[in-house]
């Protein structure tokens, strides 16, 4: 069989999404940045609603997220996006609006906003990845590090008398009256991606159902700062992060 | 028919101005003493007559970051506060500017620095016209001096706002706000609804339409010499603004041969000072620049060569005396006159330190 028998439509079993575009992406290898981005295209496009979704990037490694995504894009000033969604969806009621945070922006410099939109229950989406570690800026210590877990700023592990505990904050958003869904997913096997995929299916179908906060939160990998190999950070990620953040929903409010 | 007038503070007049203006959505937290601003906004509920949004933030930050994101999908968007206040929005200022976003800000100052005190000051003038936040930016910048400008100025303000892109604050204080005057409010507007958000603001984020580029509001660019652009248009919005937006008063100035320089509540005291100085047989003239920035710069240097003397009066330690020196250029001696911490001086206290540090200094 020549090739040219082989491309045919009716053969496609991957395409890459429609929203997303051709600039090469400055994630690093193994990061699942690269996957969540696939994940909110496809759904968007699923839904129909590229025409009325508005995004909203943090500061940290997604701030060049509207690099990638062709929708509008609203770039927030760190912790600050769940504050520019509430008032970028109350405006424009019929328009689907999400943040995309990591867990410094969300969880540390933005917890007192991530909080209170999730406690209006501001129907939005909030995208959380979170890798326990800041990234951008080169390896520091997060709000999410795990105890022991040696990062830039806390190079012989974090110390829970120094340092505090590792936050769960989604946790935290579970308890609120303003979310409807919050939910843990991963995306290192296909298996985990399509689960992922059906939550953030859910979380943006709330969102335009008027049904509350929804969180998704992605635990996540971060090779370069975890000082690993792909491979070795999902196997890391398993073994450690996982126990502490176990994956499945914490909320839903059917 | 025949004009409504109304009796109220400097601060509800301010709220209702922005229903009748057809603001989309006003964000913001207490703080004494602008808390009637929010406070008639929730009692008016203007969402019920047009769908304005009203909503009272966690802080003070999250309210300039509501503005944020109402700006960037091309609403009319406000937010009020005082002093202690608007230093907390002063980043969220600083990437409103970086980011070409047009909204209007209110500050009714009250004495600083820190928690200072819920009286009356003039201490941000620096604040606004100068800085504030980070970056090479600049705030268009109201001093309204009466009840009526507090109503006037809403809607000046965002068509300002909007005419150029960039932010613009109604920089009033304590005094303003709270005290009572007789107002003609401005007529009910519509709301500009998608269909107008979308062809008057084509930057505005509200869904990118198949066939079109995304909208993307931010103020980042790593690449220097695009960031140097970025900037260059900025600088050069800020010399249209300059050559075209100034504006001030004149109040007894075509014989004078001392004049007053003050602005909001200051310059209504120092009219009095006028008259006082004037029935003393002393030709004594007040200009008062309504835009702090753009400053009235040419207009001073041009009465800098007819005048005596200056005396710069603020509720500050001296800080538009700064701009009236610059402006003066060393031709005639420009002194300043302020009372600090809450304290309000009185005209005759005005005339003494004009008659002190200027006409007793020939």
């Amino acid at each position: 069989m020549e090739l040219i028998d082989i491309i045919k439509p009716e053969n496609l079993v991957y395409d890459k999404p429609e929203l997303m575009n051709d600039n090469p992406m400055h994630y690093c290898p193994g990061c699942s940045h690269g996957v969540i981005h696939k994940l909110i295209a496809e759904v968007i496009a699923d839904m129909g609603m590229e025409e009325k979704t508005i995004g909203v990037s943090p500061v940290g490694c997604a701030v060049f997220a509207y690099n990638y995504l062709d929708i509008d894009w609203v770039e927030a000033a760190h912790g600050r996006a769940p504050a520019v969604a509430t008032a970028l969806k109350r405006l424009n009621k019929n328009k689907m609006i999400f943040t995309y945070q990591g867990d410094g922006d969300l969880a540390a410099i933005g917890t007192a906003e991530t909080i209170h939109a999730a406690n209006r229950g501001e129907n939005i989406v909030i995208v959380f990845v979170n890798n326990a570690i800041y990234g951008m800026t080169g390896g520091q210590m997060a709000p999410t590090t795990l105890e022991g877990m040696p990062t830039s700023t806390c190079p012989y592990g974090r110390d829970i008398a120094l340092n505090g505990y590792p936050l769960k904050i989604s946790n935290i958003l579970a308890q609120l009256d303003g979310t409807c869904y919050v939910t843990r997913q991963s995306v290192q096997t296909a298996a985990a991606v399509r689960k992922a995929k059906k939550s953030l299916h859910k979380a943006f179908e709330n969102s335009m159902a008027g049904k509350g906060t929804s969180v998704v939160e992605f635990v996540s990998t971060c090779s370069s700062g975890w000082k690993m190999t792909p491979e070795q950070s999902n196997d890391w990620m398993v073994e450690h992060m996982f126990p502490f953040y176990p994956l499945g929903d914490l909320k839903n409010v059917e | 028919m025949t004009e409504e007038i109304k009796l109220m503070k400097g601060n509800e007049a301010i709220a209702h101005a922005a229903i009748r203006y057809g603001t989309d959505g006003y964000f913001g937290y207490p703080i004494t003493p602008q808390s009637e601003i929010l406070e008639t906004l929730m009692a008016e509920m203007p969402w019920k007559k047009n769908g304005m949004v009203v909503l009272q933030a966690e802080s003070e930050v999250a309210a300039i970051n509501m503005i944020y994101g109402g700006a960037a999908s091309g609403k009319r968007v406000m937010t009020s506060s005082s002093s202690p206040g608007i230093s907390l929005k002063q980043e969220g200022i600083s990437y409103l500017a970086g980011a070409d976003l047009p909204c209007l800000i209110v500050n009714i100052m009250r004495g600083g620095p820190g928690l200072g005190t819920i009286q009356p000051s003039q201490a941000d003038y620096f604040q606004t016209v100068k800085g504030g936040g980070h970056g090479d930016y600049r705030l268009i910048t109201l001093a309204p001096n009466s009840v009526q400008e507090m109503a006037d100025f809403v809607t000046l303000g965002f068509d300002l706002a909007f005419k150029y892109s960039n932010p613009c604050m109604i920089l009033s204080d304590g005094i303003i706000g709270q005290m009572m005057e007789k107002v003609v409010l401005p007529p009910y507007r519509e709301r500009k609804s998608e269909a107008e958000i979308r062809k008057e603001s084509p930057w505005a984020t509200q869904g990118k339409l198949k066939g079109n580029k995304p909208n993307i509001i931010t103020s980042l660019e790593l690449d220097p010499e695009i960031m140097e652009e970025n900037n260059n248009r900025f600088q050069a919005k800020y010399r249209k603004i300059e050559e075209t937006e100034v504006r001030y008063e004149e109040f007894h100035c075509a014989d004078a041969e001392y004049l007053l320089i003050a602005f909001g509540s200051s310059a209504r005291i120092c009219q009095k000072v006028v008259e006082l100085a004037r029935e003393e047989g002393m030709k004594l003239g007040l200009l008062r620049p309504i835009t702090l920035w753009p400053f009235p710069t040419k207009v001073i240097a041009e009465s800098a060569n007819k005048v005596k003397g200056i005396l710069s009066v603020e509720l500050n330690a001296g800080q538009m005396v700064e701009d009236v020196r610059l402006a003066v250029n060393g031709k005639v001696r420009v002194e300043h006159f302020g009372r600090l911490g809450g304290i309000v001086f009185t005209p005759d206290e005005i005339l003494a330190a004009l008659k002190e540090k200027i006409i007793n200094h020939e």
